[in-house]
């Protein structure tokens, strides 16, 4: 373990934290940014520099900004007296199983027994090749999703502004 | 076409940019403590209470009515009345400002004060250099400071100065009027009672008087005296 | 001559390697990737800040000339009469900042409100990293994703201005925010659309890669910078506009419209605090700027490839290319009036991203029928492919916004 990834995963790990257990709901989001923002760091560290950088451009540029928005316009940011959740052992024992059966599985496939990266580095021409041609209907799919998701918030969004009127 | 608009734009504001370098006329501005322009008839600062004697403390028109200080927006304006009376510019007896105050920091030059002043006392002064060294003390201005006299209004506005004095002679030619009146009257009281007790003395009726113009009479003795000759 | 010449343009890279050298040889391998990295920061954190300095006094003496009035003309060198044209502003103004008051608002949110400005400046300094200034010049040569590092650290500057404007309490600074974030996340779109026809023809996301794809020449002597092109120069145009509203220049500084929401977003902040956020401003600008020169106008290469052109040292051009781009956003802020909010959404959504799309359709026409068909054919139906289109959007977007009728001004 090297230095700089212990400081990178010991961030990660922190804000994580901080983000579930502030009482503030916006600091909680400014948390998660920094969550996201040492992921992309890990991510850097693995040399994988397009996912790195994508992982920046979109969680902490744009979902983000959506999840503070989120907040802003829903409810007060306040914070209550009442403590976050009743039970948190049920929560907790929740997240250590799923931990369990991702690093397991993790574990148990061909990518956990290799030792070093691939000598060929993956350059973004042949990402972008790959998503092009073997992962084009996954790509699609997900963009149809998307699509569909934006065109019913439009909807959404527009039937209110009818019914005020 | 869009983008056209903005660009005739630009080719405008180029044409100012290369004009003001070669072409004074088109400068609108001076460079300020150097040079500077004589401020305009219309421009208003701060107030200043005119005065008409020699002494601005005693020529004060201020009666400490209070008037200002009450519409004064951001009430800035403290006045003090005094105990005793003095005559005024018309020579009628009236109460003068012990202290008047405005504060530098707090007025904001809506003129109200002038507008609201029923005697023509409070103007507004053209002097923009207010800056001061004492935040405290220095921005509290006295009526010593406040008081300038009427030339320096007829200067600095001579177009309202004018309407003002019209408007203050014709209250002193009233005052006067009336004065005269009264002095009159009073005489004619005196005349009347006079000749009422000759009457009374004669024990005989006295021929038509002609009406007096109803003067307010200026005692209790000539009013009563007055009526029953009226 | 031309040997010498040469020598002046890679100065910056031999004093660095002058330095370098007088490092005992016993240092051990971090020091001395520690000292190279200061070695390189530090020019960068010299010239663009002087620039910003500059920039500030050019900006108000050329905004006072644009409305007719003379402009800062006074401070010099202290205690004595040179007056510099009143090119010592700057430090007053610097002094001015650094020993000013800094006010906290007692509702504030102390830890956040202290932390945005700063998580303000370093990704817009960082943007700075993969910018290549000159031959041989760039500080972090990123060859698969230097384009994509440019734009995921710019992007995370809207998280700041939301820790600014929010951790105020104050509802100008609040609306200020949302406003400079609706903003910047609707322009980014056509920015980086805009700059991904460059990506399309150059193949590559490195920044030296695309300034060296534009070092061919057309006729043997005229450089092919991408800006001589129709998709290039229509992508350039639109990369401005989009590149203006990122970094909340007129016409789009609604987010800080003074008329209407004080400062927007740093309202609450004085002293030095503001000046970082006024440094931060222009930095940004500048860093889009540099990058809208990387991609369109040829990064650091001269325009031409002739003799007294090509002596210039490299990162002379990049600086010059720079300026001028700078005097003509001081331009356009003499010229234009602030948008409304509506008219700025619509512009960003019904006119600058169709724009960007068709532009790369266009792009990646040009691209297919290099070699294949004349360039004049190509030239003519590339700029009708887009001429058509923006006439037609324009129109649009004009009736859209309507005529302003005016009750006295007509
Ligand atoms: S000008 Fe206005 S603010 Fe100033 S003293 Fe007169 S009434 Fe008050
Ligand atoms: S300045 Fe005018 S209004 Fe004010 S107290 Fe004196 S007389 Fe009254």
């Amino acid at each position: 373990m090297t230095l700089p990834f212990a400081i990178i995963a010991g961030l990660t790990v922190g804000s994580a934290i901080a983000a579930m257990s502030l009482r503030n709901m916006v600091h909680c989001a400014l948390s998660l940014v920094l969550t996201f923002a040492g992921l992309a760091g890990l991510y850097l560290q693995l040399n994988a520099e397009f996912v790195g950088f994508t992982q920046i451009l979109v969680y902490v540029g744009a979902v983000s900004i959506l999840i503070v928005f989120a907040i802003l316009l829903t409810r007060s940011t306040e914070p209550k007296d009442e403590p976050a959740t009743v039970t948190p052992w049920v929560g907790i024992s929740v997240a250590v199983a799923a931990f369990l059966t991702m690093a397991l599985a993790v574990l148990a496939s061909p990518i956990g027994k290799r030792l070093a990266a691939p000598a060929s580095e993956v350059s973004v021409k042949t990402l972008g090749q790959k998503l092009m041609t073997d992962y084009v209907l996954p790509l699609e799919v997900m963009a149809l999703l998307l699509t569909a998701a934006m065109l019913g918030a439009v909807i959404i969004a527009m039937k209110d502004k009818e019914g005020s009127r | 076409m869009l983008g056209t608009g903005i660009l005739r734009g630009m080719v405008e504001t180029a044409k100012n940019f290369a004009g003001s370098y070669h072409d004074p006329e088109r400068l609108t501005t001076v460079e300020y403590p150097e040079q500077r322009i004589a401020p305009k008839e219309n421009a208003r600062q701060f107030p200043f209470l005119v005065h008409d004697t020699e002494d601005p403390m005693k020529g004060l028109r201020c009666v400490a009515c209070q008037i200002c200080e009450k519409e004064c927006p951001p009430q800035c304006i403290y006045i003090v009345k005094s105990k005793d009376k003095r005559a005024d510019y018309k020579g009628q007896m009236q109460l003068y400002p012990v202290t008047f105050d405005i504060d530098l920091s707090v007025c904001m030059s809506c003129q109200i004060c002038v507008e609201v002043c029923p005697f023509e006392s409070i103007k507004m002064d053209t002097e923009f250099e207010l800056s001061n060294t004492d935040r405290f003390g220095g921005l509290l201005v006295n009526k010593h400071q406040l008081a300038k006299s009427n030339e320096h209004y007829r200067k600095i506005h001579p177009t309202e100065a004018a309407v003002s004095d019209a408007a203050l002679a014709v209250e002193v030619a009233k005052a006067q009027a009336k004065a005269k009146a009264d002095v009159e009257a009073k005489a004619k009281a005196a005349a009347e009672a006079k000749a009422k007790a000759e009457a009374a003395a004669a024990a005989g009726p006295v021929g038509a008087v002609a009406p007096a113009p109803a003067p307010k009479p200026s005692s209790p003795a000539a009013a009563t005296a007055a009526a029953p000759a009226a | 001559m031309a040997e010498l010449f040469a020598k002046l343009d890679a100065l910056p890279v031999t004093l660095k390697h002058l330095l370098m050298g007088l490092l005992p040889g016993a240092t051990p391998e971090w020091l001395v990737s520690v000292v190279s990295a200061v070695l390189t920061i530090t020019p960068i954190l010299a010239v663009f800040p002087l620039m910003f300095a500059l920039t500030t006094v050019i900006e108000r003496k050329g905004l006072g000339r644009i409305q007719n009035r003379i402009g800062p003309n006074r401070v010099g060198i202290p205690l004595t009469d040179i007056r510099l044209w009143g090119f010592g502003q700057f430090i007053a103004d610097g002094i001015k900042s650094l020993i000013k008051e800094d006010v906290v608002p007692r509702a504030a949110d102390k830890v956040v409100h202290f932390l945005a400005p700063i998580a303000l400046l370093i990704p817009v300094l960082l943007t700075y990293s993969v910018l290549p200034f000159g031959k041989n010049m760039v500080p972090l040569d990123l060859p698969q994703t230097g384009l994509l590092f440019f734009f995921a650290v710019g992007a995370s500057t809207e998280l700041s201005v939301f820790m600014a404007g929010w951790s105020s309490r104050n509802k100008y600074s609040l609306l200020g925010a949302m406003r400079a974030i609706a903003q910047m996340v609707s322009y980014e779109i056509p920015l980086i659309l805009s700059s991904l026809t460059v990506v399309m023809m150059a193949g590559t996301l490195s920044l030296t890669s695309i300034v060296e794809h534009q070092a061919g020449t057309h006729f043997g002597f005229l450089h092919n910078w991408h800006l001589f092109t129709p998709w290039g120069f229509v992508g350039f145009c639109l990369f401005l506009t989009a590149a203006a509203a990122e970094a909340n220049r007129t016409p789009f500084d609604l987010p800080e419209a003074e008329s209407e929401i004080i400062a927007g977003y740093f309202t609450e902040y004085s002293g030095f605090k503001f000046a970082i956020f006024f440094l931060a401003e222009y930095l940004g600008l500048f860093a889009m700027c540099g990058l809208g020169i990387t991609l369109f106008l040829g990064g650091w290469l001269p325009p031409v490839n002739i003799a007294p052109f090509t002596w210039v040292p490299s990162w002379c051009w990049f600086l010059g290319k720079l300026s001028a781009l700078i005097v003509l956003f001081i331009w356009l802020r003499g010229t234009l009036p602030r948008l409304r909010t509506d008219q700025l959404m619509g512009f960003a959504w019904k006119f600058l991203l169709p724009m960007t799309l068709i532009n790369l359709v266009v792009a990646a026409l040009w691209h297919m029928s290099g070699g294949a068909v004349h360039i004049g054919i190509r030239w003519v139906v590339g700029f009708a492919m887009l001429a058509i289109p923006y006439w037609l959007l324009g129109r649009g977007f004009e009736a859209s916004v309507g005529k302003r009728v005016y009750r006295f001004a007509n």
